[in-house]
C-alpha cells in the first residue's frame, strides 16, 4: 500500500513537471516562469518550498525527542518571514529580474557584485540541500526497504528530472501541489491526534501490524549489595558494566549492566531456533563456538537460547530497567537486542506517557488543542523520553543503548532539554555561557536567515508585480504559521503514541501516521517525499540561476546567449543534484533541522547585510557589499568547519574544537555587518 | 502629471517602508524578549500563563499568531494607502 501511494505521488509530481515544462524554453520561462504566477499560487508554493523536511520531519522529531526545544525551530523559522515581508519582498521584486544579485547589480553595476552574490547563492543552496537529501534517504529507507543511499540517489534523480526539464514553472507547481498537501494532511493528522487523546496504558500497534503490540520495557528488582548486582531473573548473571559519569562532578549518572540470561527457544529446523526477544520472534542460527554472543543450552530441563543484553540502573534505585541496543562485534557481526541483526530483528519503537494528572486517570480521551498542550505541560504528567548512549564495551564491541528516561511534563514543555541553557551542578561558568550563546546564535540565524535564503528570494521574481510579491508573502505566512502550530501536535502525538524510532528522530511524523493505519502512513510518507522534491527543486533552481546567470558571464567575460543560459542552467542542475546526493549520503545520521540551522546562519551572514544596507544606507558601496558577502560566507562556513560537531565528525574530541560554538551566527552575522560598514566608509566618497 | 504620479508613488513607498520597519522593530523586540526569557529565566517559562498553557507554549504560539496578525495589518495598511493614492491620482 505505502509503496503504491508513493509511486502515485512521484508519478503525479513528474506529470505536473512534464505538463509545465513547455514554458521553460526561454530564459524568462526557465528561470522565473515568465513572472506570470498568480500571487495565491505563489504564496502556497512559497510554503511548499519553505516547509522542507526540516519542518515536516525534523521539527516533529525534535519535539518528540526533546519536547519544547524542538518547537523553538518552528518559532524561529516563522519569525524570519516578518523580515521577508516588511523589508525585503517588494523592493526585491522592483529591483531584480532573475536573481537577487540582479537587485544588487542594478544599484551598483559592478561585475564583482554579481560574482560574489552568485557564489553566495551557490554555497547557501548546497548547505540547505544536504539536510533535504538526508531526510529523503531516512524516509525512503523504511518505506521501500532500500538502503539510505539508494533513497538519496532516487530523490536526486527525480529532482534533476524536474528541474532540468521544467525549470521554474514546474518547480512552482510542484511546490504548490506539495504545500497544499502538507497543510491538509498535517491538519488531518492533528485532528486524529486530538481525537485519540493521551493514554498511559494502551498504545497503538507498531509497524502497521496488529500482531506487533507496543512493547513495554520490564523492570526487575536486583540486589545491589554485592560487588555485581544480582538481578531477579532465573539463570541470569552480570557479565559487563558501563557507567555514564557526569562530566563536571564525576558522579555516576546512569549505569548499564550487560546481563547474560536464558530465553525460551523453539526448534525451527536444522541448527536454527526461534526465541521471543522484546516481543519479536527472532531466528537464531546456533553457532558451534562458545564465544558467540548467543548459544543454545539446556536450562531447568528445557531448550533455551542464552543471550546477552544491556539493562539500565539509575543510582539510588533498586531495579534494573530493560533497554534496547545495537552493537557491532569486533569481527563485524551486527547484534540487535541480543540476537542477530536482520530485517525481522530491528530496534522497537519507544517513548510514551506513563502518568497523567490525577483527574484524567489513565486516559484523557479526546481533548481540545489547548488542553492537549496543557496536559503535556503538567508537572504530574510523566513523559518517557527516548534516549541513547554510545560506548565501546570491555570486549571491544561498539554499542549504542536506547533507553527511556522519565521526564516531568513541566520540564518537557519548557526550554532546556536540547539546549542546556541552565547552569548544571559543577558546570564551569564559561560552559554555561557557551550553551547560552549557542541558543541565542541559533535563534538569531533563524530570524535573519529566512529572508536571505536563495530559493525564497527567487520566488519574488515569479510574480508580475511588487504588490503580488507582498500578497504572496502574506499567504505564505498564513500557511506556514498554521503548519508550525500543527508541528507541536505531530511531535507530542508521536510520543503519546509510542511512535519514536530511537535510531532516528526524523521518522516520528510518518510513524505517528502509521499508528493510525497504513493508508495515512502511505499518504504522509508520499507527502514527505514530495516535500523533499519541492524544496530540493527550488534550491537547485536557485543554484542553477546563480551559475548560469551570475557566474558564467563574469567568469567567461563575455555575454552568453539565452539558449546558452538555459542549457547551462540545465547542466548546472544536474551537477548540483549529484553533489547534493554525495553530501546527503555523507551526513545521514544528523537531524535535518539541526543541519538546516547551519544553512540559515550562512544565508543570514552572507546575504542579509548586503540586502538591508543596499536598501537603507545611502553610503553603502559596491566594495562594501562584496567584502560583506565574502566575509559572511567565509566566516560562517569556516566556523562551522571548526565547530565541536564537525570536529567530532572528523574523529577528534569535540571539546578540543578550535571554535567552541556549534552555531556560528552570533559571530559571523555581526562580523559581516561590521565589514560592510567599515569597507563602505573607507571606499565611499567623502563629504566635503 | 507624470511628476505628480511619481511623487505620489515615492510618498507611498516611503510610508510603506516606515510602517514595515516599525512593525519589524516591534516584532523583533517581542521575539528578543522570548529569547532572553528562554535563556536567562527558563524556569519562568514553565509557569502557568493563559488557557492552561505554560508561558513557553503561550509565548511561542503567540509569536506565530502575532506574525500572521502583523502580516494582515500590514497588507490592510498598504491596500488602504494604495487605494487612497490611486483615488488622488489623475
Amino acid at each position: 500500500m505505502a509503496i503504491a501511494v508513493f509511486v502515485v505521488f512521484v508519478a503525479l509530481v513528474l506529470a505536473v513537471s512534464r505538463h509545465t515544462s513547455k514554458k521553460a524554453s526561454s530564459v524568462g520561462g526557465y528561470f522565473v516562469a515568465n513572472s506570470s504566477i498568480h500571487w495565491g499560487v505563489n504564496g502556497i508554493a512559497f510554503a511548499g518550498g519553505y516547509l522542507s523536511v526540516a519542518s515536516f520531519l525534523g521539527i516533529a522529531g525534535l519535539i518528540a525527542f526533546h519536547g519544547y526545544d524542538g518547537f523553538l525551530y518552528s518559532i524561529g523559522f516563522l519569525a524570519g518571514w516578518i523580515v521577508a515581508l516588511f523589508i525585503i519582498a517588494e523592493p526585491m521584486k522592483r529591483m531584480g529580474t532573475f536573481t537577487f544579485s540582479d537587485a544588487l547589480n542594478k544599484k551598483f553595476s559592478r561585475p564583482g557584485i554579481q560574482l560574489s552574490a552568485g557564489l553566495s547563492v551557490l554555497v547557501v543552496s548546497l548547505f540547505y540541500l544536504v539536510p533535504q537529501m538526508v531526510g529523503a534517504g531516512v524516509l525512503v529507507e523504511p518505506l521501500l526497504g532500500i538502503p539510505h543511499y539508494w533513497g538519496v540517489i532516487l530523490v536526486g534523480t527525480v529532482v534533476i528530472l524536474i528541474v532540468a526539464g521544467g525549470g521554474m514553472t514546474s518547480t512552482t507547481y510542484v511546490q504548490f501541489f506539495n504545500g497544499g498537501l502538507l497543510l491538509t494532511f498535517a491538519a488531518i493528522l492533528t485532528v486524529a491526534v486530538l481525537a485519540r487523546g493521551i493514554d498511559t496504558r494502551h498504545l497503538p500497534a507498531e509497524e502497521g501490524s496488529a500482531d506487533l503490540e507496543s512493547y513495554r520495557f520490564e523492570q526487575v528488582p536486583a540486589d545491589f549489595s554485592a560487588e555485581t548486582p544480582v538481578p531477579e531473573i532465573a539463570g541470569a548473571r552480570v557479565t559487563g558494566r558501563h557507567a555514564v559519569t557526569d562530566r563536571y562532578t564525576g558522579k555516576e549518572q546512569i549505569v548499564f549492566y550487560r546481563i547474560s540470561r536464558p530465553v525460551d527457544a523453539s526448534f525451527a529446523d536444522e541448527h536454527t531456533y526461534t526465541a521471543n526477544i522484546k516481543g519479536r520472534t527472532v531466528r537464531f542460527e546456533v553457532p558451534d563456538d562458545s564465544e558467540h554472543p548467543w548459544r543454545l543450552e539446556s536450562f531447568n530441563g528445557r531448550d533455551v537460547i542464552r543471550i546477552e543484553d544491556w539493562w539500565l540502573h539509575i543510582p539510588g534505585t533498586e531495579v534494573l530497567v530493560e533497554t534496547q541496543f545495537r552493537s557491532v562485534l569486533p569481527d563485524g557481526t551486527g547484534v540487535v537486542n541480543g540476537g542477530p541483526e536482520s530485517l525481522a530483528n530491528r530496534v522497537r519503537q519507544m517513548g510514551h506517557v506513563s502518568s497523567l494528572p490525577e483527574q484524567y486517570g489513565s486516559s484523557t480521551g479526546a481533548v481540545g488543542p489547548l488542553r492537549y498542550i496543557s496536559v503535556f505541560s503538567d508537572r504530574s504528567t510523566t513523559v518517557q523520553r527516548a534516549m541513547s548512549t554510545s560506548f565501546t564495551s570491555d570486549r571491544g564491541e561498539s554499542v549504542t543503548v536506547y533507553y527511556e528516561e522519565p521526564t516531568s511534563g513541566s520540564a518537557f514543555m519548557r526550554p532546556g532539554l536540547m539546549f542546556p541553557v541552565e547552569a548544571r551542578e559543577g558546570e564551569p561558568a564559561f560552559t554555561t555561557l557557551l550553551n547560552r550563546l549557542n541558543f541565542i546564535s541559533l535563534m538569531l540565524a533563524l530570524f535573519l536567515g529566512t529572508s536571505a535564503l536563495p530559493h525564497i528570494l527567487i520566488r519574488y521574481y515569479t510574480v508580475p508585480s511588487a504588490e503580488a510579491a507582498r500578497k504572496s508573502t502574506i499567504v505564505a505566512i498564513g500557511g506556514i504559521g498554521l503548519f508550525y502550530i500543527l508541528t507541536m501536535y505531530l511531535g507530542l502525538g508521536s510520543v503519546a503514541a509510542g511512535a519514536l524510532n530511537p535510531e532516528t528522530s526524523n521518522m516520528s511524523a510518518p510513524l505517528l501516521a502509521r499508528s493510525f493505519g497504513e493508508v495515512l502512513f502511505a499518504m504522509i510518507s508520499g507527502i514527505a517525499f514530495t516535500t523533499v522534491l519541492a524544496t530540493v527543486s527550488g534550491l537547485i533552481m536557485a543554484a542553477s540561476g546563480a551559475v548560469a546567470h551570475d557566474l558564467m558571464e563574469n567568469i567567461l567575460k563575455k555575454e552568453v546567449s539565452d539558449t546558452g543560459k538555459v542549457l547551462s542552467g540545465r547542466i548546472v542542475a544536474v551537477i548540483v543534484g549529484i553533489i547534493g546526493i554525495i553530501l546527503g549520503i555523507a551526513f545521514r545520521d544528523m537531524n535535518v533541522s539541526f543541519l538546516v540551522g547551519w544553512a540559515f546562519a550562512v544565508a543570514a551572514s552572507a546575504n542579509l547585510p548586503a540586502l538591508l544596507f543596499m536598501l537603507f544606507w545611502k553610503r553603502t558601496t559596491s566594495k562594501g557589499i562584496i567584502a560583506s558577502i565574502l566575509t559572511g560566507i567565509t566566516a560562517s562556513v569556516g566556523l562551522i568547519m571548526l565547530s565541536p560537531d564537525m570536529w567530532a565528525r572528523y574523529g577528534f574530541d569535540a571539546a578540543s574544537a578550535p571554535m567552541p560554538l556549534n552555531q556560528p551566527g552570533i559571530v559571523s552575522i555581526p562580523l559581516s555587518f561590521i565589514v560592510l560598514i567599515t569597507v563602505s566608509l573607507a571606499t565611499g566618497k567623502k563629504k566635503k | 502629471m507624470n511628476h505628480e504620479s511619481s511623487a505620489s508613488q515615492a510618498a507611498f513607498e516611503q510610508r510603506r517602508v516606515y510602517v514595515g520597519v516599525r512593525m519589524t522593530l516591534i516584532y523583533s523586540i517581542v521575539y528578543a524578549g522570548f529569547v532572553v526569557l528562554s535563556v536567562f529565566r527558563p524556569a519562568w517559562m514553565g509557569a502557568r500563563a493563559v488557557f492552561g498553557l505554560n508561558l513557553a507554549s503561550a509565548y511561542g504560539l503567540g509569536l506565530i499568531l502575532l506574525a500572521v496578525l502583523f502580516a494582515l495589518i500590514y497588507n490592510h495598511l498598504c491596500r488602504t494607502q494604495n487605494s487612497g493614492r490611486s483615488s488622488h491620482s489623475p
